[in-house]
């Protein structure tokens, strides 16, 4: 069994500091978002259209990194654009985790027919490539936030359902866990109280790890333009409009691009850290 | 039996696009017409593309015609899917296929150096790099490449796949084979330029694999006791490395590359959309937009019988590299 205080004890690494503070930093831009934006997100002014970042000349006082092609303020933009991606990191990032976990441990505790279920639909998912699965979805469910979410649950269950049925059917062989059926506990109960709190460092870590997927997808999407409508604020959207004027205005890709490049960075750095840590055999 | 697992897979695939597909809400047929078009006018187009049967009639007619190399009309083309989707194929194979080539030069290159300088810094610093190269989709490597190359130092091109003002007539679409195979030079330039950042970008983490697992099999190999032996004989630690190890270690490497491979081809989707790649991922994006469905899935079924012949091919490399099967 491991033991959850030895974690604790280790100093932080300075990837979890640095990956953990950009992440904190962006959650604190998303949701203060309407109070700390300078401007309005969706403002367009054709005369202040492809202003330059504050630190060049010609700029205009209040954008501070500059406007793209229809005048709307390029960090307003971005601190919005967090909010969305963020909502579905944690939405689909949760979903995925709750489904795909909940599979996985049934399947590794309870053995027998529940697993020769699960295993094979984990068999048959995994033989089919996860991007004509995306386009087959997205083609059927529609652009949107919701198709998004439900794509990333439907393609993303198996990541978690494999490793913790590998993990449940781990610890479910462990004395520990004859020794609570001995003293009667049921087997729900069992799986709840003995093996879940057990796989919990596993769950954690991977669903950090699919946060930062969900953030990439949600940008590739809207980039793409099969995300929500197009006047929201993206960070795919903007890329993929920075990307068309990148010879005019570099600053209308590069500062989103800098933001998702840093978070789907920062959510695979924390992952990684949180796997190191909760590792026994690195302790 | 390999192959008799891989025809019923790609049914499986063929059943599961044509059911998907059919459960779409929204009637495609009403999106083709104008807004004034009357139900006899909405019946006659469904009758020609036959969505007047049942899904089962549907079916066995679309899978018949699949078999005979008819993929049905795209909606919004209006052309056969099957030249369409043929027309495009070469352009994503060579894409995928320079790619490979990049990343398994890289990765390669990377394992040796990381191997040769084990124990040291270097070793480190291989580490930490295939590590970052690896956290980062191809995705966004095409477009921190866009600002590098595109941008910075303007070398490479950042849209299409050959210059208009070349004017070449190419009797395939093979541009690149048929430029090497016509040694004209200038074109196979050209091409190279168009096709050098999207290919990287599908690279990056592919040699970031590669190089972690090859190094991790040299590794091991390098304790092996004919190792030890061949360096006792007196051979230099290049020598024993790419001569010795190497041919042992390549092995579980060869599979993950497999896989691999056909990741980064369903990473071309993306890829070509953000370099305005004339391919079939580019194709399949515009079919999604468009919900063009018989299109989606003649694209769809492409890609997945193009998966099942990369594995194929891989598991009988595997047998001709691998001297305890070659002779078996």
């Amino acid at each position: 069994m491991r033991d959850a205080r030895g974690d604790m004890r280790r100093p932080v690494g300075l990837r979890l500091w640095l990956s953990g503070g950009w992440l904190t930093l962006l959650v604190a831009g998303a949701i203060f978002a309407p109070w700390i934006a300078p401007k309005d997100p969706l403002m367009q002014d054709l005369f202040l259209g492809r202003l330059p970042p504050f630190w060049e000349s010609g700029t205009e006082p209040g954008f501070w990194l500059g406007t793209d092609s229809l005048g709307r303020d390029v960090l307003s933009r971005m601190l919005y654009g967090a909010r969305l991606a963020l909502v579905v990191a944690l939405v689909a990032g949760t979903l995925t985790c709750i489904i795909g976990a909940a599979l996985g441990l049934i399947a590794g505790y309870y053995r027998g027919w529940p697993d020769r279920i699960i295993s094979r639909f984990v068999d048959i998912w995994m033989a089919f490539p996860p991007v004509l699965f995306a386009i087959l979805l997205i083609a059927v469910l529609g652009p949107g936030l919701w198709s998004i979410i439900i794509a990333i649950v439907v393609i993303d269950w198996t990541r978690f359902a494999r490793v913790i049925r590998a993990e449940a059917m781990t610890q479910g062989a462990m004395d520990y866990v004859a020794s609570a059926q001995v003293a009667g506990r049921k087997r729900f109960g069992t799986m709840l109280t003995e093996i879940l709190p057990n796989v919990l460092p596993t769950i954690v870590v991977l669903l950090t790890l699919e946060m930062g997927i969900a953030v990439i997808v949600e940008a590739i999407l809207s980039f793409v333009n099969l995300s929500i409508s197009t006047d929201s604020p993206t960070w795919g959207g903007m890329i993929a409009e920075g990307r068309t004027s990148v010879h005019q205005a570099w600053w209308v890709l590069v500062f989103p691009l800098i933001a998702l490049f840093l978070t789907v960075l920062s959510f695979s750095q924390l992952g990684e850290g949180l796997k190191d840590r909760f590792d026994p055999v690195l302790r | 039996m390999r192959l008799l697992t891989t025809v019923i897979t790609l049914f499986g695939v063929a059943v599961i696009v044509f059911v998907v597909i059919r459960v779409v809400p929204g009637n495609p047929i009403a999106m083709m017409l104008p807004p004034g078009a009357t139900d006899a006018d909405i019946a006659r187009l469904q009758a020609q593309y036959g969505f007047d049967k049942s899904i089962f009639d549907q079916f066995l007619i679309w899978l018949s015609g699949v078999l005979q190399g008819d993929f049905g009309t795209s909606i919004s083309l209006r052309q056969p899917v099957s030249r369409l989707v043929l027309n495009r194929l070469p352009a994503t194979l060579e894409l995928s296929i320079m790619a490979l080539l990049m990343a398994v030069l890289m990765g390669g290159a990377l394992a040796l150096f990381g191997t040769r300088f084990r124990d040291g810094k270097t070793e480190g610093v291989v580490d930490v790099t295939a590590g970052m190269a690896l956290s980062i989709p191809d995705f966004l490597w095409g477009l921190v490449l866009i600002l590098l190359f595109g941008v910075l130092w303007p070398v490479f091109h950042i849209s299409g796949r050959i210059s208009p003002a070349l004017n070449v007539d190419f009797t395939t679409n093979f541009y690149l084979f048929e430029a090497i195979a016509r040694l004209r030079f200038d074109v196979m330039a050209d091409l190279a330029a168009h096709m050098f950042m999207p290919a990287l970008a599908l690279a990056i983490p592919l040699a970031a694999i590669i190089s972690q697992l090859l190094k991790q099999s040299l590794k091991e190999t390098m304790h092996l006791d004919y190792v030890t032996l061949a360096r006792t004989k007196g051979y230099g630690e290049n020598h024993v490395i790419t001569r010795e190890a190497l041919p042992n270690a390549i092995l579980p490497t060869l599979t993950l590359v497999g896989v691999q491979f056909t990741f980064l081809i369903g990473g071309t989707v993306i890829i070509e959309r953000l370099f305005s790649y004339e391919g079939l991922g580019n194709m399949a994006i515009d079919a999604v937009i468009n919900r063009d469905l018989p299109l989606i899935q003649g694209i769809v079924i492409l890609f997945a019988l193009l998966f099942t012949i990369v594995n194929l091919a891989v598991d009988m490399l595997y047998v001709v590299l691998n001297p305890r099967l070659r002779h078996a």
